[in-house]
């Protein structure tokens, strides 16, 4: 009894009720709460769907009362590429945690299946991807006349995906600073932690796409 | 073995010489006990401002046809009364409660993240300030504290004052979302061994539920008024009934937030007289899972009621009838709380000090603001209710009758683990009876006024309408309530200076907090306690109390804190440092961090005269120091 006392006081160990780190209690809280943040915005967007009194419209063409003819707004097939991106994103991810995890047991050793930094660049480049793609379909709908202010739709659209557009680009920041500390010094077994919560952060602004996905742009 | 003599063998040490003294130890804590009190002062300020604004309303309707204020500033007042006193008091009031308490009632050290406890006290401060220095300048807000949309957008509302209310209420709940992750942490992770979920105590309890309803109902308020700041700077079309826009968008999401909200303002309140009552009635309290499990039943229900808020905007017969049954229902839980705390005095050895005064004056006036909640919750009944003073006399019932009761009284309970003080018993009497008298002389005739057709949120009436003599009588009783808020005050300040020196176990409590030493040591336990009961206290030292309550061994096996032992009165007077305690740095990254989110959203208000250049230079450069100062934050060690 006595030297186990010893030994875990020397070892410093924070006592926690859970086992779980502090920060991986946080960041499922914090999930929790997104959750309540894009189920507010997904459900403004249903709520004003075919509400627009003008176009141009999702997934109907609209003519205007001058005569211009718009065409349904969305492109599902480009769209369906940004989705695998991104979901090829979170597989990245998982290697990433895999690698930092295994780091230095047999098999992982100098195999790219071992290579933290290559995971987690990969990563990050896949989510930049996924908002290049975004930057494109914004790009796209402005020319074809779709803003913020044009109706309903532009607005509860674009900051939707803004708001899912914006917590991509906070993901992959954090991704690039776990990288950068990887290249400094070398993540460790005893870092998974930093990169399970920043995974966990990232499967979930992936899960959101997919709602998003499926809600915006396959079901008309 | 009782240490707790009324004579301590040492002389309390003032607050601060535990750790460092001086301004700038405070402006860089990270010690969950000294943020508390920052949080106390702070909200306790705001709500005398508050209260002042509530006195010039109710001063302009003392009389017919009264022109004291202009209806531009009334707007700005009552605007001014229900959001300081719903976000800047009532919320922080509970707020310094969470953080000086949560931690010494399960056992640990500090919350799990003490510079984010820091930076959401500097957010609350800063962002309280934001919205309120406008009003001296006529620019307060002036749209309500529930800032119906679409009469909050550009078209409607052209001048400064929404956008403070929109953006100050945005910071506001950053500072409440930090908070609630922080403590959500603290209960589930920090909890001492022995201190399982069904041993915590019952404000602990009450806190948990409440900060699960803070991070579920703040993104539905941080999106509308997203929406709503969108409309009004980037030309959106959320709220543009022309476009098609729904016109209770905004009151669907408002509510979504508001009702819980009300939940978040009361349930801390129940937490402190759950804590109050069985030590004044030396008893453990009656049917302690009932009080739990009610609880949680409150916090489940509060998001499926919001819509009761809304009978008037002819939502249809099914909804009306879906949300008048789950209101209904709502009140099941809530009255079950109340015989819980009779059946607890029932039988008791009852001191009638002052916390016990309050919390037994927040049994009765909670009652009569329940009961007219549930008649509320009958449309046909509502319809005839809606906007008029008998809702505000409901509602005061509810907030002050309750949530304030509830508060004052934990505010003369735990005074003496603050401060090392006791408040004065014979200021305490004066004060809760002044308070109790001036409560009912206030709000009671609203009920009157209100039946008799007065509407909310006028700024003046005619004479003659059978209203006069409510309203006088309201005036004289908000009068008398300034007056024994001024009791309240000298007594606050003068007891922390002479009051009656105070033990650890200042009133012959049961929990943990009480086993300390009064104020508290910045490591709070230099041992951390073996939890094997609900009332560790009284096991030790009135056994025969919680005979009847479930007991286990300290289980020596599944204790691995190496500073773990069964509970004792600690009265050791040693410095972290002496006793190898590690403790978190000071440090002012928190508060620039916070001083850098208030600036970018201040900056946003330039958008309102087309300055876009300097809106986003502002917004932009503030935003970079705010990502830094976070990146500097994170990568400098805690302790």
């Amino acid at each position: 009894m006595a030297s186990a006392v010893a030994h875990e006081s020397h070892e410093h160990t924070h006592y926690t009720t859970t086992g779980l780190d502090n920060r991986k209690v946080a960041i499922w809280a914090f999930i929790g709460s997104e959750c309540m943040l894009f189920a507010s915005l997904i459900s403004t967007y249903l709520i004003y769907k075919g509400k627009s009194i003008v176009g141009p419209f999702p997934h109907e063409a609209w003519t205007s009362p001058s005569g211009q003819i718009f065409k349904p707004i969305l492109n599902i097939p480009v769209t369906s590429q940004s989705t695998f991106v991104l979901l090829m994103s979170s597989l990245a991810m998982v290697m990433a945690l895999d690698a930092v995890e295994s780091r230095g047991k047999p098999g992982y050793v100098g195999t790219i299946k071992g290579n933290s930094k290559f995971w987690l660049a990969a990563t990050a480049v896949l989510g930049a991807t996924f908002l290049g793609y975004q930057a494109f379909e914004f790009t796209s709908f402005v020319h074809e006349g779709l803003t913020i202010k044009t109706n309903l739709f532009g607005s509860s659209f674009f900051t939707l995906t803004g708001f899912h557009g914006a917590h991509v680009t906070a993901g992959v920041l954090w991704l690039l600073t776990l990288l950068s500390i990887d290249i400094k010094r070398g993540l460790t077994p005893k870092d998974a932690l930093l990169v399970d919560i920043c995974a966990l952060y990232w499967h979930f602004v992936d899960v959101v796409w997919i709602a998003i996905f499926t809600l915006v742009y396959l079901i008309a | 073995m009782a240490t707790t003599a009324a004579t301590p063998t040492f002389a309390p040490p003032a607050a601060a010489s535990y750790g460092q003294t001086g301004i700038w130890s405070w402006i860089t804590t990270v010690d969950h006990k000294r943020i508390g009190a920052l949080y106390l002062y702070t909200a306790l300020f705001f709500f005398l401002f508050g209260g002042l604004e509530a006195g010039m309303i109710r001063w302009q309707l003392a009389l017919p046809n009264q022109h004291i204020v202009t209806a531009e500033q009334y707007n700005q007042l009552f605007t001014m009364h229900g959001t300081t006193m719903v976000f800047l008091a009532i919320m922080p009031l509970s707020a310094a409660f969470f953080n000086f308490l949560i931690p010494l009632q399960i056992g640990a050290r500090d919350v799990a993240f003490p510079r984010l406890n820091a930076f959401s006290y500097w957010v609350y401060v800063l962002g309280g300030t934001f919205m309120t220095v406008p009003i001296f300048f006529g620019n307060a807000p002036n749209g309500g504290w529930f800032g119906y949309a679409p009469l909050t957008t550009m078209p409607y509302s052209s001048g400064l004052n929404i956008d403070f209310w929109v953006m100050g209420l945005q910071i506001l709940g950053i500072s409440s979302l930090a908070a609630a992750f922080n403590f959500i942490t603290t209960i589930i992770n920090m909890r001492a061994p022995g201190m399982t979920l069904m041993r915590m105590p019952v404000f602990t309890w009450m806190s948990f539920v409440v900060q699960f309803l803070l991070i579920l109902a703040f993104p539905a308020i941080t999106i509308a008024l997203v929406f709503l700041l969108f409309d009004r700077f980037f030309g959106t079309q959320f709220y543009e009934i022309a476009a098609g826009a729904d016109p209770l968008l905004w009151q669907h999401l408002f509510w979504v937030f508001g009702h819980p909200e009300v939940y978040i303002l009361i349930l801390p309140a129940f937490g402190l007289v759950s804590e109050i009552l069985p030590t004044f009635s030396r008893k453990p309290l009656f049917g302690y899972n009932v009080v739990i499990y009610s609880g949680i039943m409150i916090g489940f229900l509060g998001f499926g009621v919001w819509a009761h808020h809304m009978f008037a905007v002819g939502m249809g017969a099914t909804a009306d009838t879906v949300f008048a049954l789950t209101t209904m229902l709502i009140g099941v839980p809530t009255g079950v709380k109340i015989f819980n705390w009779i059946a607890t005095m029932w039988g008791g050895q009852i001191r009638f000090a002052a916390p016990m005064k309050f919390a037994i004056g927040l049994i009765a006036l909670f009652t009569i603001g329940g009961i007219s909640g549930v008649m509320h919750s009958s449309p046909p009944a509502d319809l005839q209710q809606t906007d008029t003073y008998f809702v505000v006399a409901h509602f005061h019932y509810v907030l002050f009758g309750g949530s304030i009761m509830g508060i004052l009284g934990g505010i003369y309970f735990y005074f003496p683990k603050i401060t090392g003080r006791y408040m004065s018993e014979t200021m305490g009497t004066w004060h809760f009876w002044t308070t109790f008298i001036a409560m009912n002389l206030t709000f009671f005739p609203m009920h009157f006024s209100g039946m008799l057709g007065m509407p909310r949120r006028i700024y003046t009436y005619d004479a003659g309408q059978g209203w006069d003599t409510f309203n006088l009588i309201s005036s004289i009783g908000t009068a008398m309530l300034i007056l024994s808020t001024l009791i309240f005050v000298i007594n606050f300040l003068k007891s922390r200076k002479s009051g009656a020196i105070a033990p650890n176990d200042a009133w012959g409590a049961g929990t943990l907090e009480w086993s300390i030493p009064s104020p508290p040591p910045d490591y709070n336990f230099a041992e951390i306690p073996v939890v094997t009961s609900r009332y560790p206290l009284w096991d030790l030292k009135h056994p025969e109390r919680t005979a009847g309550i479930a007991h286990s061994a300290p289980d020596i096996m599944t204790i691995t804190d190496a500073h773990a032992v069964p509970v004792h009165e600690e009265t050791g007077h040693k410095t972290a440092a002496e006793l190898g305690i590690p403790m978190p740095f000071n440090t002012v990254k928190p508060l620039i961090a916070a001083a850098a989110l208030v600036t970018m959203f201040s900056g946003l208000l330039f958008m309102h005269k087309d300055q876009f250049a300097v809106a986003m230079t502002i917004t932009i450069g503030s935003a970079a120091l705010f990502v830094g100062t976070l990146y500097a934050w994170l990568t400098s060690p805690l302790e």
